[in-house]
Formats: C-alpha cells, structure tokens, sequence
C-alpha cells in the first residue's frame, strides 16, 4: 500500500500517537465540523453540514432526528464506514485526541475494534449468516488483541454472560438464523465490546424491535456503561428512547445539530422550535393531547437548502432575520446550546401550552 | 357533505419535491442514452426499413428464375451477384429477410400471450391450476426445443402455419413460467389486497393491477424469444421445413448456397450473417430494455 | 357524501354530550361519536393456522407444524368506537385484522356483521362495508395507476355515484383527506410517505365503509408526519362516524386515539378494556409488563435517584408461536406464575368491576395466594399519572 510522499511522516506520527496515546484527553471523541456530501444525478447532497460534538468519557451522547437529518451519515463518518458515493469534504474526529482521518488504512483497521466499535439497526444483516456467533464475537480479541484461541473462546462466553445470552456454552455453536432478533442485537452487542472499546457508536440499535425487547436492550447498555465505562453515541428518532439511555442529546435537523444539551432538559424545556414542535408531534402514553401539533411542512432539500435558518419555512416564530445568512449554534448557560435566534419563544409556546392543558384538566 | 377542516400548509402538494426515498421504485434513465438499446434499435432500424422498402432497392423478382444468368459473381447488376437458377441474391436477401422477420414477429405474440394468460391464472390463483399448468410445462420442457419444433412442424406439414403452431406449443411454457413467478411476489402487495378488499373481480385484478406490473419481464424475454424464433425458423428452413420455395427464405438460401461454398461463398455466407446481425440486434435492445425496466441500482 | 348506515350518532358530538349508562365506553367527552353497544362485528373462536413444514419436515425437526397464528380469538367490534389491537411481533393482531377484513380465510370459527355470518368468499357487498388502510405506504398503492384512475376505479365498480360524479366525487375524496385536486392526476411515486396514506386513506373511503381497519398506518412514518395521520383519523371519526379498527404495537398512539383496548399475545387475547381504564389499571401482567416497558420521556431515571438501572419489565423472549406454552401461554414470561398456570388455560373473563374490562389470566381479578412464589421481576408499571 504505496502513499504519496508528502503524507507519508505526518501519518507515521500520527499512527504512533494513536496506538501508544494514553487516556489523557477528558472527551473520548470530539467531532469538529463534519461535513459529508453525496454525489447525485441532482446535485450534491450536504447530507451532514458542520456538525460538532463532544463525548466525554463514560458517558451517552444521543443524536436525535427523522430521516434525513444526517444522524446516520454522521456516525459513518465518525467510523470511516460512508458508502462509495459519499465522502468527508471536511472537519477533524478525534478519538482520544487524535484525528482519525489522517490515519493510514491499516492504522485505522486496528483502531476499529479496540477503541471504537458500531452497532446496527438490523442485525441480521450485520451478522454474518454463514458464521458460529462464538466465532464472531471472538475474532476481535483474536486479531486486535492477540489472544489465543482458547483464552478469545473464554472471553467470548464471559461477554455472552455478561449481555444475558442464556446457556452461552450451547449458543457459542450456534448461527445468527437460530436467534431471536433481540438475542441477535445481544451478539452483536457483544461483539462491539469484545476488545473494550472506549466508544461504541449505536445506529437506531431498537428500532427494529418488539417494546418489551427493546426495554431489555436499553437496560443492558445502561447497565453495560456504568459497570465498564465505556462511552456510547446513541443514534435514534424516537424521543423517549433517547431519554432512557442519554444524558446528553444533539437535536439534528437538515444536516446540522439545531439544539444540544442535558436530555432531560432539552426535552422539557427545548429551545428550539423543531424540537418543540417533535415533542409536540408525538403521541404520549401518559396523557391524551386532544390534538396532536404536527410540524407543517416537509424536512428541507439538501442539495439546496433554504437561506438564513433551515427551519424557518416551517416555523411558527420565523422573523426576517431567520430568512438570511447562516445561522451559527450559539452556546448558552447550562451546557445548552442552540441554532435559533428567538428560543424564548419556545418557553412561551411552552408555558401557554401547559396553560391550556390545565384549563382542560 | 362537509368537509373536514384540516391545518393547511400540513406537506407540500404532489408537483413538489418529494424526499429522496425513492425506496427501490424504478429509476427512470433516459431511454435514449442507454447505448445497447440504441444501437440494436439502429441495426434492427435499417434491417427492417431495407426490408419494407425492398421493391424500392431492387428491380428484379426473387422467384424468377433465369438460367442463363446462373451463379453469376458480384457485379454492378447483381450486387451480391446470382444463385444457381439465376435468381438475383440481394433481392432473395432483402424477400428472405421480410418473410422471416414477419414470421418471426408474428411467431413470438402466440407464445407471449398464451404462455401470459396461463401463467398469470397459475400464479394467481394455485391450487389445481397451478397443478395443472406446471405439469404442461414439465411435459414441454423435457424435449429439446428443436426436436419439438422440427417433429411437430413434420406432422403438421411445412408452411408458415405450421410453424406458427409448433413454436406457439414449444414456446409459451417460457413465458408461463416467468410470469408466473413474478405473479406470485407481486400477489403478495399491499396494494392488491386493498384491491380485494375493494371487491374487486380477480379477472379485474390480474388485468388490471398486477399484469402491467409484470409483463414488463415478459416483453423483455419475448426480445431474447424472437432471436430464438429467427434461429427455428432458418434452421426449419434450413431442413426444407420452413416455407416452401420458391419463396425467398433465409434457410433455404443457406442450404442452396453451401453448395457452392468454396466457390460463391457469398450464396450461403451473407445469409447467414444477416440472420447474425439480425439476432445481434434484437439481443441488443432485450439488454437494453431489461436494464431500463428492471428497478434501478443507483 | 351521506354517513354511513344510520346508527344512534352521526355528524359532531359536541363537548357537552353526557356519558349515559346507554354508552359502555369511558371515554373522554368530545372524543368522538357515541358509541352504540350493539356490536357491530363480532368475531367468534376465530382461528387461522397456516402450514409451516412438510408432516415429514415437522417430525423430522420435533416442531409443530401448523402456526397458529390467531388461536381462539372472540371479539366485538361495537359501532362508531374505536378499538384497538395491540401486541408485539408474533401476537397475530395483523392476521386477525386481515382476517376480519376478509383478505385471509380462517381456519375455525365465524364472523358476523350485523348478526349475520359472513361467508368465506364475501359478496362485494359484504367486503364493501369493511376496508382497510395497510402499514407500508409504498407498496399499498399500485404504482402504474394514477391517484384518479385507482378511485375512478372503485367508484365505478361499485356504484357508489352515477357515473358522471365520478371525477367530482374522487375530488371531494382527495380534499377528505387533506390533498388538492390536483392529486387525482399524479403517481403514487410522486408523493411523500405521508401523502401516500391519505392516498389509503381516501381510497379506503371510497366505498364508503362502515369499518376502517387500520394496520400500523403511521409506523413507516416520520414522527412529525405521524401526528398529521394520526389528526386526520381523529378528524374522520368525527366527521363521519366511522368505527375505527386501530392494529399498533406503539401504546402511545392507541392512547391517543381509541376508546377501547385488546392486547393479544401469541394469537390470542389476553386483555380488553376501556382505554383509560387499561392505562389506569392493567390486570393482565403482559399488559402491565407492556406498559413498563415504554420508555418515558421524563420518567424513567427520575424513578432511579440512586441512577442504576432497574430490571427490565419483562425477561427473557417470547416463545415461538410454533411452540406454544401448554395451560397460559404467557406463563413463561410471567412474574406470577403458578403450577396452576401450566395445566389450565385462562379464559377471557370480565372483572367485578363491570362488564368491559375482561383479562385471561388466573389472578387478574383475585390476588396470587399468599402461601405461592412470585418471582423478583415487577408485577406492576410505575407509570406516574399526570394530573
């Protein structure tokens, strides 16, 4: 594998860095300014235009919002893994302090696996068909951390234990056909912790299953991150969901994160009119709305997207000044932040809304 | 009637842009920048005008024989110069090439049909049906197509109807099978469901929901099928099965012109390089076509 | 458009209308029309099987052949209510709905409508009254046919106007549902998910029928797209009267839009009730396990001051519905089971509280003995209700 000259010493450096780096860095992944774009017969898509986040060690970052908003791009560019039509135009992931993009292919080979791993929407399809899950969860350890066989074998039944595979002894023999799809997502659970990675990423790991079973699968990461420590961005549409596993929450909406901070509190309290208006929109189990305020409109082109504010055509609030320029993500007191120029108006809408509600009540 | 109040301004109109979902359906590619499609349409094109316009490019008469003109060498009267009775070879080509090129079109819509209509009543109603169809296909399809073909057409006699007979017994079990097939996925869609539930009849329903769904695979193996036809219907004529002579045939010529093959190798050989080109043609265009047709990979 | 047959309540109710001992639904005023008590279908021991291996293939593998996917199933569908059907993948809600709409033939057991039993092959007539909306918005609509051509297409066939208030008719439809005229003419490719259902929607309107089957009509959705959907059902009943079939698998949905519950489970039901009172008091313990199992937006960790996690609402998985449970079908699940619960089957039965809250298991209504095991897992939802 032949580079170019000119990268060749700053890559060695930054393979060295990588691999020896200490756990110095209080963040364990930091995303600056991320853009991807997608080549299409239309256009060139801004699937994900300038995103920024931090994760700090130990903790669950949750990246929220509906299709097209650029959660699922975001974390494949994190991992390296974006489809042939898709590239990183620009920005900087640092896992550990490092930027992954300046690494070398195979550096970055033995990064995935021990430092940062993925878990997936389907999987079925995330697993292989053809291979004994005993030998999937254990080719981790095997290739990235050298273990023998014997001692990959017995890691791999502590780790079917330690996700709540009954009867690991049968089951390490077994295919992924003979699983159910909740036992399915524990393998592949498994198989991200496998070499104790610093981060695991989760693309909409439940959203294919049954309520009872995903109440199973978010205890177990819950539980997972408190005992080893281990970081997570939780990627997901569903709100509930997002509260349950998160402390912390990346509203993202046309390619951009509209509003950030603590989960309880942007969910309670958001600051910007589409969270409002997703919190809004979604029907409650615990208490009838008479109508449900549903967001007018359709999510925003990404070939070309509107001036100014990309929500503004279909916001309640939108002022001239949301119509033009860009609009940054300013940060506020509390660990909040937000992309919209008039938020207070949300706790208004807010207030009014929990008025009318106790008139009715 | 009243009607429902309801929030304006709730999702933009249809002629607005929809959400890049597209979710497998078809991706329209321009037909005409597809170059297989357009370079058998070309060929074929020319084929089929030299074909038509045939009294326009020649004079003589391609059952006329002339003895004293036989197996004469290109020329600037005889372009590809005469066979053995004197008949004019461009002018044999260009009839033969009519005759079976009609044959041929003609042959491949009695199969296309019959094997559509069976297979659909296989696909969408099973049981005893479908029972029944698939034993016919497994009875067909256990001879060689040739053999089929060429002892039927012996019984029934050589002529045009018979090989329309014997290609239509021979060849709808093709088509029975692939629409068939495609039936029994498509049955399976929501939205013929909701056309049962509408009450609708099943005749209505294979004609009108689900055959315009999948026929397009048909059309596509009917391009392959007409190569396949041209082939049986210059190898029958090849054997004296096909049309009688002294109509221009593209088999027959072959068989007369061997003869002389090392001598006037352009009696046998031309023939048969427009059958050739013929079926380069036609294959061209099924590619085209299925590529179209076929839900597009982006 | 003329309402449907004529029942007890037709048009808007208003706020002020009283609940009446005549009306056996708890349901909050202005929700929706009075609901009449007569049922109006009434599925009896309906069950629909369908062959799964070879006899050679099931013996060979010591599995059961047949699954079963609806097993002994009685409900009423009483008219101008909306009820619900709720279960996780494998309950058989979808199967009993299309069986009740008449697109799957059943096994055992009949179906009445109106006091009279449907036949297999229902007369166009039959099918007309009963129509459906499906889950997936892209493959529910014929994709060759325009919007007006798939209308024009049922008006017809089925005289519901004379010919040449077809076109007018279809346009009323579209504009029913929130579309402009102008969608008659366009493909189903050129609309979004969420115009695509009231695309369904409309034509399942079409026939102006007196039940909408709705099976998981918002879940291939959005969330903001959802609540239009969701909007526009709420919107219909009221307007038209209609009795609503609702099949979800998301809680909060039903909450939001039905006035009564069934919770199936491995093909049969295992609870019904008014809706609040499901919410409010569930007695079936899958239910109970179901509704803990919803994470909330602001509730869960605020249950864990200490932050760790509690034990999940329900282990394990759910057995195969080719292998079922013998006695309750739950049991395996379930925190309170008993050696009773292995040898007898529970039937659905009413509670002391009144005739509408039925539940099928031994110890809904009657607590567990004191002397018997439960095991650790929760027995009750700590769901905080929100005043």
């Amino acid at each position: 594998m032949s580079e170019p000259e000119g990268r060749e010493a700053p890559r060695r450096r930054a393979n060295q860095e990588m691999l020896t780096n200490e756990q110095l860095n209080p963040n364990v992944l930091e995303v600056e300014d991320l853009r991807v774009r997608i080549a299409s017969k239309r256009g060139v898509v801004r699937a994900v235009d300038g995103v920024s986040f931090e994760v700090p060690r130990g903790e669950a970052l949750g990246l929220v919002g509906e299709s097209g908003s650029g959660k699922s791009m975001t974390l494949k560019a994190v991992l390296g893994v974006l489809p042939p039509e898709a590239h990183m135009a620009s920005g900087q992931v640092r896992l550990d302090g490092t930027d992954l993009v300046r690494l070398s292919q195979s550096t970055l080979n033995r990064v995935r696996g021990p430092k940062i791993s993925m878990i997936f929407q389907e999987p079925m399809s995330a697993l292989n068909p053809v291979m004994r899950v005993g030998q999937q969860i254990s080719e981790g350890p095997r290739i990235h951390l050298g273990y023998s066989r014997a001692r990959a074998e017995e890691r791999t039944l502590d780790l079917m234990r330690r996700v709540g595979i009954p009867d690991p002894e049968r089951r390490y023999r077994a295919y992924p056909h003979e699983f159910s799809g909740g036992m399915r997502q524990r393998v592949m659970i498994a198989i991200a912790l496998s070499c104790e990675p610093e981060i695991i990423l989760c693309d909409e790991p439940t959203t294919a299953l049954d309520v009872t079973i995903q109440d199973q699968i978010l205890r177990l990461l819950v539980r997972l991150c408190q005992e080893s420590g281990v970081s997570l961005v939780f990627v997901t549409h569903d709100l509930p969901v997002v509260a349950q596993v998160c402390q912390q929450v990346a509203v993202m909406y046309g390619g951009q994160i509209v509003e950030r901070g603590d989960v309880h509190d942007v969910l309670l309290n958001p600051r910007h009119p589409y969270t409002l208006g997703l919190v809004r929109s979604a029907p409650d189990v615990e208490y009838v709305q008479d109508s449900l305020r549903p967001i007018p409109g359709a999510p925003p082109s990404l070939i070309d997207p509107p001036d100014g504010c990309r929500f503004h055509p279909r916001c309640d609030f939108a002022e001239d000044d949301c119509r033009t320029g860009t609009v940054p993500l300013r940060l506020l007191d509390g660990g909040r932040a937000t992309r919209c120029l008039h938020y207070e108006r949300c706790g208004e809408a807010l207030a009014a809304d929990r008025a009318a509600q106790g008139a009715t009540q | 009637m009243s009607t429902v109040s309801l929030p304006t301004g709730t999702e933009p109109g249809p002629g607005a842009p929809v959400v890049p979902s597209a979710a497998g359906r078809r991706v329209g590619r321009r037909w005409y920048r597809q170059p297989a499609l357009m370079s058998g349409l070309v060929i074929i094109g020319l084929i089929i005008i030299a074909a038509v316009a045939a009294p326009l490019l020649t004079s003589y008469n391609p059952t006329t024989q002339n003895l004293t003109a036989s197996l004469l060498g290109p020329s600037a009267h005889h372009l590809l110069g005469t066979d053995q009775l004197g008949r004019d070879t461009f002018t044999r080509l260009l009839y033969g090439l009519r005759v079976d090129l009609r044959i041929a079109f003609i042959a491949v819509l009695f199969p296309f049909v019959l094997g559509t209509v069976l297979g659909s009543l296989a696909g969408y109603f099973g049981g005893w049906v479908d029972v029944i169809v698939m034993r016919l296909v497994d009875i067909v399809v256990a001879f060689p197509f040739y053999v089929l073909v060429i002892a039927l057409v012996f019984v029934l006699g050589p002529g045009e109807r018979s090989i329309y007979i014997a290609i239509t017994i021979v060849g709808w079990v093709s088509y029975a099978r692939i629409v068939r097939g495609e039936i029994l996925v498509a049955k399976r869609q929501e939205y013929v469901l909701a056309a049962q539930s509408g009450g609708l009849s099943s005749l209505r329903i294979m004609g009108r929901h689900l055959l315009p769904n999948v026929i397009s695979q048909a059309f596509i193996y009917a391009m392959s099928d007409i190569v396949q036809d041209i082939l049986a219907i210059v190898t029958l004529g090849y054997f004296g099965l096909g049309v009688p002579p002294p109509t221009a045939d593209l088999g027959s010529m072959i068989n007369d012109g061997q003869n002389f093959l090392s001598t006037h190798w352009q009696l046998t050989t031309i023939p048969g390089l427009a059958v050739v080109l013929v079926g380069l043609g036609l294959s061209l265009i099924g590619d085209g076509l299925a590529d179209i047709l076929r839900p597009g990979q982006s | 458009m003329n309402g449907p047959v004529s029942g007890p309540a037709n048009g808007p109710q208003t706020p002020e209308d009283p609940v009446t001992p005549d009306n056996a639904t708890a349901e909050a005023p202005g929700r929706g029309p009075t609901v009449d008590p007569e049922p109006l279908l009434v599925a009896t021991d309906l069950a629909v099987q369908f062959p799964v291996f070879s006899k050679l293939m099931a013996r060979l593998r010591h599995t059961e052949r047949m699954l079963r996917a609806v097993d002994g199933v009685d409900l009423d569908v009483r008219r101008g209510e909306a009820l619900a059907l709720v279960g996780e993948s494998g309950s058989g809600k979808s199967t009993l709905a299309l069986t009740l709409a008449g697109l799957q033939p059943a096994d055992a057991g009949q179906i009445r409508l109106e006091g009279r039993v449907l036949p297999e092959h229902r007369s166009r007539d039959d099918r007309r009254r009963i129509q459906m909306v499906f889950q997936d918005p892209y493959s529910s609509l014929n994709p060759r046919l325009t919007v007006g051509s798939m209308l024009g297409e049922l008006l017809r066939v089925h005289h519901v106007v004379p010919r040449d208030e077809v076109r007018s008719f279809s346009a009323e439809l579209i504009r029913l549902v929130g579309l402009d005229e102008g969608a008659l003419g366009a493909y189903p490719r050129q609309f979004s998910g969420g115009q695509r259902q009231r695309v369904a929607i409309a034509r399942a309107l079409a026939l102006r029928p007196e039940i909408l089957v709705a099976d998981e009509p918002v879940s291939a959705l959005d969330v903001s797209v959802q609540a239009t959907i969701l909007n526009l059902l709420r919107d219909l009943r009221r307007e038209l009267g209609l009795t609503l079939l609702l099949i979800s698998h998301n809680l909060a949905v039903v909450r939001h839009l039905c006035d009564r519950v069934a919770v199936m489970y491995l093909g049969r039901i295992v609870e019904v009730a008014p809706a609040e009172e499901l919410f409010r008091d569930p007695r079936h313990p899958y239910t109970r396990g179901l509704l803990a199992a919803i994470p909330r937006l602001a509730g869960n960790t605020a249950d864990d001051p200490a932050g760790e996690a509690r034990p999940p609402a329900l282990i394990g998985d759910p057995p195969s519905p080719l292998a079922i449970p013998s006695g309750c079908r739950f049991r395996t699940r379930c925190p309170l089971a008993q050696p009773r619960c292995e040898r007898e089957d529970p039937a659905l039965v009413a509670g002391p509280g009144g005739p509408g809250h039925l539940a099928a298991c031994h110890y809904a209504f009657t607590p567990v003995p004191a002397t018997a095991s439960v095991s650790a897992a929760p027995a009750a939802p700590t769901a905080p209700e929100q005043a």
